[in-house]
């Protein structure tokens, strides 16, 4: 799933819940998300296969 | 009515001798309790229980049987940690839990001989930084109750200053004793992950959470260590060590005055014949992204039935927090678990070669309750962010950490150094920390 289409999902959830004041929190998640998706190629793989 | 700050290395002689009471001990840390209520240092205070055991701790002493160096000191644990008989709050309106049985960290400390006076307020469910969200009042600041004590185990360290306890068991999940320790000028201890049982305890991340103490010097935080591993301590004394200071990420935006008590601290060991040497930690960068995405999830899990229930009796900011995570994708909870190895191999890296690692314990002095961000060094800031950003990266690795004082902002605020240890190895951390508080 992609950032835009989680964030848009999240928000969407999150106002029909009444939960409104969520959005500018997952708005920033959404940019630490897309951060640690970025750092995932620091993840070594060789290592987690053995 | 001034404080007895003396420390437990320094009363317990004097109380096996029976020059001093535990009684009065006791008795003269509810009289400091009561006279700073406004401070809302502690959520229940142990009164009658507390002198029932000093009054059994003095007769065991007189009868000849000395425990150790904590029988008949009054010490406090932070309301996340189960006392039987008495309500576990977690600082919540959320209806408590009511243990009929000591966490084992709480036995330890029975059977060393520690009084338990009280438990101590924290910010609600330990998942905050300033200790303002408690449904039990935010815990003020002696030095100025407009400013925070620090969080989650913020009532402990004022407890710790104020002279309530002369120890104080604390938790930590991403800075929750370093970062109270640093604000109020204390001293305190993360161990090495696992290394204490954190059965009987309210969690807030499990992979994350650490208990350990807090007191008022080394000497008192290894007293304290020992009997909660139920244990006895030892480590190498030298007089020289290595220590390495990770200075990208880590030294970058930091309060001028931190940043000058830093410098100082390096320069007073450079002058002792210690080692001073620059080090990287590869990816420090990453730290808050990958401990958000275990934090929030881990915390949401374990507080689903309840925002089911109770939601509203949740402090704000903490359900709003606990709701975020239930939004995180597995995917992206796995990929934050993968780089955390990957940050605590990097972590082990920078310690090659080194002894310790020394950085600050926090980017600025007590923070102004109420207050959503911080001026650090001419830029605005999310508090909470700031707050954790020098301590998270050890909870991810689960590194032996500690915070210490050192010295002063030109305002008088305690600002705090903190140093790293290896891996398993707290003991050894310990005495180089006893070294250095020298």
């Amino acid at each position: 799933m992609t950032i835009e289409t989680w964030l848009t999902a999240a928000c969407e959830d999150a106002e029909r819940r009444g939960l409104a004041e969520l959005k500018p929190l997952l708005e920033a998640l959404a940019r630490s998300t897309a951060a640690l998706r970025d750092a995932d190629r620091f993840i070594d793989r060789a290592m987690l296969e053995k | 009515m001034s404080a007895d700050l003396r420390g437990i290395v320094e009363l317990a002689p004097l109380v096996r001798s029976g020059a001093v009471s535990p009684v009065r001990l006791t008795e003269a840390c509810l009289e400091r309790i009561d006279a700073r209520p406004e401070l809302n240092a502690f959520i229940t205070v142990m009164r009658d229980r507390a002198l029932a055991e000093a009054r059994w701790a003095e007769e065991e002493i007189a009868a000849g049987q000395h425990r150790g160096p904590l029988h008949g000191i009054p010490i406090s644990v932070k309301d996340l940690v189960d006392i039987a008989g008495v309500p576990t709050t977690a600082g919540s309106a959320v209806p408590p839990r009511h243990p009929d049985a000591d966490a084992p960290i709480v036995t330890r400390l029975r059977e060393a001989g520690a009084v338990i006076i009280g438990k101590t307020n924290l910010h609600e469910f330990a998942f905050g930084t300033t200790s303002e969200e408690s449904a039990f009042g935010a815990v003020k600041n002696p030095r100025d109750v407009t400013r925070s004590a620090g969080g989650s185990s913020g009532g402990a360290a004022v407890a710790l200053l104020e002279g309530m306890c002369f120890g104080s068991v604390g938790t930590d999940t991403g800075g929750s004793i370093r970062i109270p320790s640093a604000v109020c000028g204390i001293v305190g201890l993360k161990p090495t992950y696992g290394e204490l049982t954190c059965e009987g305890v309210v969690p807030l991340s499990t992979t994350l959470d650490h208990i350990g103490p807090m007191a008022r010097s080394v000497a008192d935080i290894a007293v304290m260590f020992a009997a909660m591993k139920g244990a006895g301590l030892e480590w190498d004394s030298r007089t020289r060590y290595v220590f390495g200071v990770p200075e990208a990420y880590f030294c970058e935006r930091l309060h001028p005055d931190v940043r000058a008590a830093l410098e100082r601290t390096r320069e007073t060991l450079l002058r002792a014949g210690h080692e001073v040497r620059t080090v990287a930690i590869e990816h420090a960068s990453h730290t808050p992204d990958v401990y958000l995405h275990i934090v929030l999830p881990e915390a949401s899990w374990y507080h689903a039935g309840t925002l089911a229930t109770d939601a509203q009796r949740y402090s704000p900011g903490v359900r709003l927090r606990l709701e975020m995570g239930r939004y995180i994708l597995a995917e992206d909870y796995v990929r934050a678990l993968h780089l955390r190895t990957r940050l605590r191999r990097a972590v082990d890296q920078a310690l090659e070669g080194c002894d310790a690692l020394l950085l600050p314990s926090l980017p600025i002095p007590a923070p102004v309750l109420g207050e959503a961000s911080v001026d650090v060094d001419g830029t605005k800031e999310p508090v909470r962010a700031v707050m954790l950003r020098l301590t998270q990266l050890f909870n991810i690795s689960g590194h032996p950490a500690m915070a210490m004082p050192a010295g002063t902002t030109a305002d008088g605020w305690p600002v705090s150094v903190q140093l790293v240890g290896h891996h398993g190895q707290t003991e050894r951390l310990l005495g180089i920390a006893a070294a250095i508080e020298r």
